[in-house]
Parts: structure tokens; sequence; C-alpha cells
């Protein structure tokens, strides 16, 4: 993990590359987060690929309802040669959760990009497959947000199928 | 009649010709799936054939969706245990262990030295179990079904072990928020190495069945090939990465749970094909074997969970005499501890891959946000370019040596 001076170094260079880069910087029980502001994340992401950390691990959606900016989105980066994490983060608006697809430049974030989007709405346009992954895909409403209620769906059963409005279809 | 005819005519002209390599030859589109043995789970696959040569795969999931993340943000943190134990159900100990380190991080609780050993040896015990499932069930795939009872002999030993230690078989809820549940049982230890005795033994006859058989040769050799750089690109971790030659694993690289106490080695292949997959993980046995064995050796003494009362229960033997303890007990059943508002990210190396637990905490007694990243569910993005340009025969075998959980991959 870089440390806290470390991380600041980090995001010293990206601001000189970027004024408007870098929004914030997390320093939590040793581990290391950037916030960064959503158009800015591609770059953010290549400049810290040249900086070594070279893997995507893992892509999170969060719903920080009722907070403003509602969603993050969590890019956790590995440099697999210093055995080092750091984490980058972008917070977007819940009337518009938007941020830039980082598939085409990371295979990996192919799939869990689909599940940010599927649980929680948030929007990546230049995804090459911007579909749902895990729910129908013919499903209404993102089920991980926090104001989506647990058990609020009815399960269809044979014995309260009728209940059920056009059932049939 | 005429109209239904037109109808007809309409709609096999709408339908989009299907383009193959010359005029007398076109692409077949085939379902796989999602309930087929050899899909080792709920997974959906459309195919795209070329004669026998697959040309594209596109994986379907989320049939065994549960919603266990959205359950765990219901639920107090130490009762989200179990829920989340059953994402990977090959994988309990993991996703109970990544959950409860990702909890305690943010909680900054030290875990005691003979809770984070009992908690290597089970977890040990849980990977030889689960390369057990994967060995029986993928030379199964291979045509091999004496393999199968072999494999699932040595993993009812394992589930044995865990039935004595925990009560249950699977999803043990073994391991807890600073620490485990309870100690090990009176006779357990030897029972655990008389089983590190024999599993090894066991292991050389697997290899003595199938290295010198020529079908699984045929079938696993320079089969399913990706190299190095592109499987790091798609974020592939494990046994997959690996086979192709790179020694990446979190139990040296970043150890976690006292790891770096014990004298193991990292399997690794050259090649990368399903051959080298199945070598690497036949290999991780005999290490998860010798890890268990110097686990079991060096076990301190000391308390099995920290004694912070504010976290782990107080012993059932205080509730009688201490007005403090029952109130702690009160407060621990009822509302749950509450934890530091943070956002911890906590991988540790599961049989499958990086398996990581993203936990968000708003201060409450209730997680904000549980999330697992799941090997399988990242793996799997890998299984088109391994079986792309393959033959459909090779796809079975490549996709029983990928070892998809689809529990993991849609939780």
């Amino acid at each position: 993990m870089p440390d806290a001076p470390g991380l600041e170094l980090i995001a010293q260079d990206l601001r000189q590359a970027d004024t408007e880069s870098v929004v914030d910087t997390v320093y939590f029980r040793e581990r290391a987060t950037l916030v960064v502001a959503a158009p800015a994340i591609r770059t953010v992401l290549g400049q810290l690929r040249d900086k070594g950390y070279g893997a995507l691990m893992s892509v999170h959606g969060v719903d920080y309802w009722p907070e403003e900016p509602r969603f993050g989105v969590l890019y956790e980066l590995l440099d697999m040669d210093e055995v080092d994490r750091i984490t980058v983060k972008v917070r977007v608006p819940g009337d518009d959760p938007t941020v830039p697809s980082v598939t085409p430049e990371w295979s990996t974030a192919d799939f869990q990009e689909r599940e940010v989007y599927d649980m929680f709405g948030v929007v990546f346009p230049d995804h090459p497959d911007p579909r749902r992954i895990l729910m129908p895909e013919d499903y209404e409403g993102h089920p991980q947000r926090r104001d989506f209620p647990v058990g609020g769906e009815p399960v269809h059963f044979t014995a309260n199928e009728h209940d059920t409005p056009r059932y049939w279809e | 009649m005429t109209d239904t005819t037109d109808l007809i005519a309409a709609e096999t002209v709408e339908r989009a010709p299907a383009v193959g390599a010359g005029e007398t030859e076109e692409l077949l589109t085939l379902n796989m799936g999602p309930h087929h043995p050899a899909t080792h789970g709920v997974l959906r696959l459309l195919v795209t054939l070329d004669g026998e040569v697959v040309k594209s795969v596109k994986p379907i999931v989320g049939y065994v969706h549960t919603g266990i993340e959205k359950t765990a943000e219901d639920k107090a943190y130490w009762k989200a245990i179990p829920v989340v134990e059953r994402m990977d159900y090959l994988a309990y100990y993991f996703n109970a262990m990544t959950y409860c380190g990702a909890v305690e991080t943010l909680l900054d609780v030290e875990v005691p030295p003979r809770a984070q050993y009992l908690r290597v040896i089970h977890l040990e015990l849980n990977r030889i179990m689960s390369h057990m499932v994967w060995l029986g069930t993928s030379m199964l795939d291979l045509g091999a079904i004496s393999m199968f009872w072999y494999c699932f002999r040595e993993r009812e030993t394992i589930l044995d072990l865990f039935e004595y230690s925990s009560g249950q078989r699977m999803h043990t809820r073994y391991i807890q928020v600073g620490g485990v549940m309870e100690d090990i049982p009176v006779g357990w230890a030897a029972k655990v190495k008389a089983f590190c005795e024999e599993m090894p033994r066991r292991a050389d006859q697997y290899a003595a069945i199938l290295e010198k058989n020529e079908i699984v040769l045929r079938r696993l050799r320079d089969t399913g090939v990706v190299p190095e750089e592109r499987m790091l690109e798609l974020g592939v971790t494990g046994p997959l990465l690996r086979a192709t030659g790179n020694a990446w694993d979190l139990r040296k690289a970043q150890p976690y749970s006292s790891y770096d106490h014990f004298d193991f080695k990292i399997p690794v292949g050259t090649v990368g094909d399903n051959y080298d997959r199945f070598r690497v993980r036949h290999a991780e046995i005999y290490e998860s074997v010798k890890i268990i064995e110097q686990a079991l050796e060096g076990l301190p003494e000391g308390p099995y969970i920290t004694e912070d009362r504010k976290v782990a229960l107080p012993p059932r033997h205080e509730l009688a005499t201490s007005m403090e303890a029952l109130i702690h007990h009160f407060k621990l059943v009822t509302e749950g501890f509450r934890v530091p508002p943070g956002e911890i990210y906590y991988p540790i190396e599961g049989p499958r891959g990086e398996l990581g637990c993203f936990v968000r905490s708003d201060g409450s007694s209730k997680p904000a946000r549980v999330h697992m990243r799941d090997p399988s569910f990242v793996n799997l993005q890998a299984f088109g370019e391994m079986v792309t340009d393959g033959y459909i025969a090779d796809f079975i075998a490549t996709l029983a040596m990928l070892d998809p959980i689809l529990g993991g991959i849609d939780r």
C-alpha cells in the first residue's frame, strides 16, 4: 500500500496532468483511496497503469443514498511487482449516474461494469455490451439500490399465479 | 391460405442469413444449458459453431442469483456471515474469511494467533475439498467415472472433519468476526493428522491413474491456451494464472492470517494449457497438506476468539456471574456490534483465485454494502478466448478446467 504521503504524491502527480482530476484522497486503515472526477477516470487509470498499477482486480458499485452524489464506483488497482494496492473512487449524482467505461482499456471490467449497471443503474456509455448480467433482461429497476425494498417482489407459484395480472404473458 | 404463406415467407426473409466460411457452409448457433451436467452449475452458453470448430461463446449467467449481497445489507454484521458463506458453495470458509477479514479491518480488531492458525487449517482443508470436487467432476466430464467416486471419498473425509470441529458439513459458520466459533474438539487434531498422512498417498494414486492416461493427456494437452499477458488483462487469478507460469499467490504476496509462518511452494505451469491447470491444482493439494501439518504442529496456545467483548460473545459461564457479560451478550445478540464508518476491500487467495470482499460501513450495526469479487465471475470472461477456434470436444474439458462455481458467479 502507498502510505499517506505516498498517496499525496500520486495525487499531486495526477493533479499536475489535470487539475480537475483528483477530487480528494482518503487514507483509512492503511488503505489508500483516490477520489476522482468521473470524466477523468479513464485518463487517471491510464496514468496509474503507467505508474505500475497494471491490474484492475475489482470494480464495485456503491449506493450512498440518501447522500449526494449518490452513487460510487470503486476500482481496485494492483501493482503485482511492488505488491501494492490503490483504490480509485468515482462519485456520480443520482439523477445522472454516468461513468465513462474503462472496458476498452481494461478487459476485466466488462462483466463487472455490467454488474454495476444491473444492480445500481450506473450507465457506462462506451461499454461494448451494455446489458444486464445477473437479473433477467426484462427486469425493471436496480435491486441493489438502497431505496429498493427487500422482499418487495411477490414469488410466483401455481397457487397464486391468478393474483398476478396478465400472468400468462 | 395465401396470407399465411406470405407471412411465413416474410419471416424467412426478415431473418438475417447466417454467414459461414463458404457458400455451402453456415454457422450453427447452439444453446448449451442452463441445465447441463458439464456446465458445473446453471450456466448457459450460446455457442456459435462452424462445423466442429467453436467461433464464439456468449456466457449467460444469473440463473441462481439470489441477492445475497442485498440480503447481507439487511442483517447485523455477524448475522450476515451465514448468507455470505453461501455464495461460492465450495469455498465457504474462504467467503467467511474474506468477509470477516474486511469487518475486522474496519473494526481494527486483532485476531489471536491461535484463531489465525485454526483459520488456516480450515481454509486449506477447504481448498483440498474444493479441488477434490473439481477433480472428480472434471474427470467425469472427460469420461473417467471412477475418479468421481475416489475424489468424493476424500471430500467426505474432509466434510466429516468439518462436522467434527463445527457441527456442520457445509456452510459451517466457523469463522467469526475476531476469531473462530470455538476451539477444536478433543481428538480432532489426531484425525486431521491421519488425513494429512493419507491425502498425499491418495493424490499420488490420482496422478498414477490420470497422468499416464492417454485419453486425459490427449484431451488436456495444448487445449484452451491463453497467453499470460492476456490472462492478466482479463483479471484472471488463481490456478488458471499460475498455470501460465505466473507465480501470483496472495498467500505469499500479501500474507494474511499468519500464512507467512508456513513453508510452502507455489506450483506453476509452463504452457498454460488445460494439462497445466490440472497439474497446478493437483500439486496444490500437496502444498495445502504441508500447510495444515505445519499449522497443527505449531498451533499456539491462547484464546480462539478476540477478548474484545464489544465484538465477540462472552463465554457462556460468565453470564451467570457477571452483569457486564450479560449486558454485552444482550447487546450483541439483539443489535450486534457497530462498525466505524469506512470502506474496505479485503482480498484473499481462494481456491479459484483472488476472492475479495468489499464492505462499506455507515456506522450502524448493519453493513451498508457487501460486494464479493468472486474469482469465478471474473475468470469466466476468459472462457471465450480459451475455446474460440478450438474444437467443441475441447470446450467441455476447458470449462471443467476453468472450474466455475455458479453460486459464486451469480451470488
